[in-house]
């Protein structure tokens, strides 16, 4: 049920008319751009002064130290914690009025998994912006619903009570629940986060299928080794941004020191892409 | 069961099951948002609410009194935030904190002030006086057709009954922003749902419940039917929408039970005077959350 | 007002003065205990142990009276009452430990459906009686009004007891507040620990009973605790705090109490509290809420700051009016929004320390960096000369072999 995402489709849902004019020729190719955002919880800055841009299609990596500001970043950016200062659009609109366009997947642990409710009425959350309120949730909901545990393959789990499945199969109800969301970008934070190896892998090439039919990805990532060969881009954040670009060219060793800190023990399964170091 | 019944059970025990039926509601919500305590909270702040509003008015009349207490559940969720934002204090100990000073300053003002002459005590707060809703004009159940009758109602019953309707309403309206925000409040944020706005007006919902409940049956059942037949719900079903009907029907029958216990109970035993039905009503919910605890279908979790 | 000093020089008479004294002691013990109470962030079981003392108070009263006696010994309703309290805190051990539900809602369950139970039993204890007032209402709100000396005395000692069951197990109660893993690896028995502190908690509880009341005993247990929080990071230093709070909160509301016999005790002695903690969360230098207010505001300012100078570094336009204003005030740019020669060289400088902080990772180390304690200070408060030249080499070469 769910559409691969035609040329057409993302003109549809992202180019409507927009709100005050052009925004410059970055807009039309950018599919998420942050500008100077700052987050700060009446301390000093845990994100300070971060550019960022992720072209449509990109499949970014967002990566740095625990505390670097990883996932407040992109939570400020979405709206869901307050941010100091900074703007934010996506495929050119500001973000409330973007919601339909972004699927964000939260980190697992942030909630409570004995909530009582199965895996499909999870992953029909990711429907609430079309039925709202009222609308019956129909046959072409459900559908759309059990395309998307299909996709994850958890066609089998869709009557589940969410806590009775395993860390794996809860992450790949958030996935499901974020495709139901039918949205040209997706962010996930942590997605990979105490998965299993058969999880990860799906995860994978879910993402990777998303990013073929030209979805913009968002991932907050943990672990350095998968960087290269399943990304295109990266952004390296320690509180301010560090670097940010192609892989080839941006993740280098140097990069990396300069996020983690110069003593980091840099491990030998990291296939680097550039020569350098 | 005749005229005797119509005259003087049978508003009780609307009003009781209405009270239990509008806390039950909210509370589920409450309690999957562990925020449980957030009605043992306001049922304490109600009563100063209270005072406050007859210091200000000097007038027992109700409106003025349900505009009190609803302020004053406002001003204690606020107070809550505000220690637990402001003094890092974790949310229990903030609680803590302002119940106690909240009700502490209730009770002072009530003995500074002359409230004799006027029907407000903090044991009537506590107990409700739900035997003394007697329908004095009824003379059978054909009153319940009898327009003149009927205006002779407790002024407690159509005050509990609207905001029990509104209750209802409220909950099915907002049903599935309310399921998402309280599953998952990161994502809700993230589809455009107010999620603070909605957390909010779920505390005035429940705080608007447990003032119209406690006019008519004290606090102590307000307290009970937040959480215990929520609590019971969720141990009979892993469904949403079916625990919240079970803490309907719990709710509904702590209500009657304990009613009809604590006014014929007593009589069965061959004593003549009957207890405290709002007690009664917390105790029968006790035992029913007793019963899921130990036989309830979904009483463990699963690993 | 003489009655008062009177008061308060514990000169008005024995009973008054040992009601006192007991009431300072009961807020010492509770403060002590409740230290422990509110680290393990459990402060609200006390709220259901305190509720599920009622039941207690009148089933011990009945079965006093069915014995023969009068009913309202002291000792023997605080038995009564300890013991059912000791019944709720198993409901709600067991209600978490064996159901799914949190303790939040076993707390509330419990507290809601013994206090009901009570007022049943009042309710029955009133027809026993028949119209002669039994006095347990009393325990609901707390009184002194009737108090007995040998009461009072009770309460005095019940108060000391507990203290000393604080002063000898402190160490161990502080190090399972604090860190529970770290008392776990040094053999103390945690489990055992807990066990103790929720004794002394039921302890303290019943003995504040008479003074306090049931409705109003947990603020003397959780109030004192919260309020020394904000003044100190140290735990010796929060237990005594939390001692100092409780037990001034219970000598001054048992004095005013002793003044003004028909103002409820408990209300006095939890206003007290909460006057200690309402400054307290105020004023405090370090966690109070002027002092967090005056950092939000500072640290904004510093953003918009160094944010509105990197701007002017590249030339962009600043449309943000705290920015702006900030830039203004600070003398960077002219009213009409061009840089002064102050603001540009403090811009080139802004510039050069955002690209130096990107690139200090690479020639520091991780603990070098880590103890940076804030972004914006400027690299040469936070680095050694030493460091910085490392950190423009790499600036010059950025390509390092």
């Amino acid at each position: 049920m769910l559409k691969t995402l035609s040329p057409e489709r993302v003109a549809q849902v992202a180019c409507a008319p927009l709100k005050g004019g052009d925004l410059g020729p970055e807009a039309t190719d950018a599919a998420l751009t942050i500008r100077a955002l700052t987050v700060s919880y009446g301390e000093a800055p845990v994100v300070f002064s971060v550019d960022a841009t992720f072209p449509a299609g990109s499949m970014t990596a967002v990566i740095g130290p625990n505390g670097a500001g990883k996932s407040t970043l992109l939570k400020a950016a979405l709206g869901i914690v307050p941010k100091l200062s900074g703007t934010v659009t996506i495929h050119g609109r500001p973000v409330e009025e973007a919601r339909a366009l972004v699927a964000y997947v939260p980190q697992r642990a942030s909630v409570d998994w004995d909530f009582p409710t199965r895996a499909i009425d999870v992953v029909l959350m990711g429907r609430y912006r079309t039925t709202g309120l009222f609308r019956k949730i129909g046959k072409s909901e459900r559908a759309i619903a059990l395309d998307a545990l299909a996709r994850v393959g958890m066609s089998a789990f869709a009557d589940r009570q969410i806590g009775q499945l395993s860390g794996g199969q809860q992450q790949r109800i958030f996935l499901a629940r974020a495709l139901a969301q039918d949205t040209p970008v997706l962010v996930l934070d942590e997605p990979f986060a105490g998965v299993d190896a058969a999880t990860e892998c799906t995860i994978f090439d879910v993402l990777a299928g998303l990013s073929a039919e030209g979805r913009t990805v968002v991932v907050v990532h943990h672990d350095l080794a998968t960087v290269p060969e399943r990304f295109d881009r990266v952004l390296m954040l320690n509180v301010r941004k560090i670097a940010e670009g192609p892989i080839s060219e941006t993740f280098t060793p140097a990069n990396v020191r300069a996020t983690y800190g110069g003593k980091i023990g840099l491990s030998d399964a990291i296939d680097w892409p550039t020569r350098a170091a | 069961m005749g005229a005797e019944f119509v005259q003087l059970s049978l508003a009780p025990l609307v009003i009781g099951t209405l009270a239990a039926v509008a806390c039950a509601l909210p509370g589920n919500f409450l309690l999957l948002r562990r925020q449980a305590l957030i009605g043992d909270a306001i049922s304490h702040v109600v009563m100063p609410g209270i005072v406050v509003a007859f210091l200000i008015t000097g007038t027992v009349s109700t409106g003025p009194m349900m505009l009190g207490a609803a302020g004053a559940a406002v001003f204690a969720v606020a107070m809550i935030e505000a220690i637990k934002r402001f003094g890092r204090i974790e949310p229990g100990a903030a609680m803590g904190v302002t119940f106690t000073t909240l009700f502490a300053a209730g009770i002072l003002m009530l003995e500074q002030t002359d409230t004799s002459g006027v029907h407000l005590d903090v044991e009537h707060a506590l107990y409700g006086n739900l035997e003394s809703l007697i329908w004095f004009d009824a003379t059978g159940w054909a009153s319940l057709i009898d327009p003149v009758a009927l205006t002779g109602l407790p002024a407690e019953l159509p005050r509990i009954g609207i905001v029990a309707i509104l209750v209802c309403a409220l909950t099915v309206v907002f049903w599935r922003p309310l399921k998402i925000a309280t599953f998952d409040e990161g994502f809700a944020a993230s589809v455009g749902v107010p999620v603070a706005t909605l957390g909010f007006g779920l505390v005035i919902v429940a705080a608007m419940a447990a003032v119209a409940a406690f006019d008519a049956v004290g606090s102590i059942i307000v307290i009970a039917m937040f959480i215990c037949p929520p609590a019971a719900a969720r141990l009979m079903t892993n469904r949403l929408g079916n625990q919240v009907g079970w803490s309907v029907v719990f709710a509904a029958l702590s209500a009657v039970i304990g009613y009809v216990a604590a006014g014929y109970g007593p009589l069965w035993l061959g004593v003549t005077d009957s207890v405290s039905a709002a007690g009664m009503i917390a105790t029968v919910s006790g035992l029913i959350l007793a019963i899921t605890a130990l036989a309830g279908p979904h009483r463990q979790r699963v690993a | 007002m003489s009655a008062l000093i009177e008061v308060f020089s514990l000169s008005a008479g024995y009973n008054a003065a040992v009601v006192t004294i007991g009431s300072a002691l009961l807020g010492i013990a509770a403060g002590t205990a409740g230290t422990f109470l509110f680290l393990r962030k459990r402060a609200l079981v006390s709220d259901a142990l305190a509720h599920a003392t009622l039941p207690g108070i009148v089933i011990a009263f009945m079965v006093m009276v069915s014995m023969g006696g009068d009913g309202r010994s002291l000792p023997g309703l605080l038995v009564g009452s300890a013991l059912s309290a000791l019944l709720g805190l198993l409901l709600v051990d067991a209600l978490t430990r064996h159901t799914r539900l949190t303790e939040d809602a076993a707390i509330g369950a419990v507290l809601s459906v013994f206090f009901g139970l009570g007022v049943v039993g009042l309710t029955i204890v009133q027809t026993m009686t028949s119209g002669r007032q039994a006095g347990l209402e009393g325990f609901l709100l707390g009184s002194t009004a009737g108090m007995l000396f040998g009461d009072a005395i009770l309460i005095a000692v019940g108060a000391l007891v507990a203290i000393a069951v604080v002063f000898v197990l402190r160490r161990a109660m502080t190090i399972v507040s604090f860190d529970p893993g770290f008392a776990q690896a040094t053999g103390l028995s945690v489990r055992a620990i807990d066990i103790a502190i929720m004794a002394l908690v039921l302890l303290v509880t019943v003995v504040g009973l008479k003074l306090v009341g049931l409705i109003l005993v947990v603020a003397l247990l959780i109030i004192p605790a919260a309020s020394a929080r904000f003044w100190t990071e140290r735990s010796d230093w929060v237990l005594l705090l939390s001692a100092v709070f409780g037990g001034t909160a219970g000598y001054v509301g048992a004095a005013l109490s002793a003044v003004a016999p028909r103002l409820p005790t408990g209300s006095l002695i939890v206003l007290t509290a909460f006057a200690l903690f309402a400054v307290s969360m105020m004023v405090s230098p370090h966690r109070g809420v002027l002092a967090a207010l005056l950092k939000r505001r500072r640290t904004a300012i510093r953003v918009h700051r160094r944010q509105g100078l990197l701007a002017l570094a590249k030339g962009e336009m600043i449309f943000d009016a705290m920015t702006l204003a900030v830039l203004r005030r600070d003398g960077f740019i002219r009213a009409d929004g061009v840089p002064t020669q102050a603001g540009a060289a403090e811009a080139a400088k802004a510039l050069r320390d955002e690209a130096r902080w990107v690139i200090a990772g690479r020639v520091l180390n991780e603990d070098a960096l880590n103890l940076r304690v804030d972004v914006l200070t400027p690299l040469e408060q936070t680095f050694t000369p030493d460091q910085i030249a490392a950190i423009d080499a790499a600036l010059q070469n950025p390509r390092p072999a």
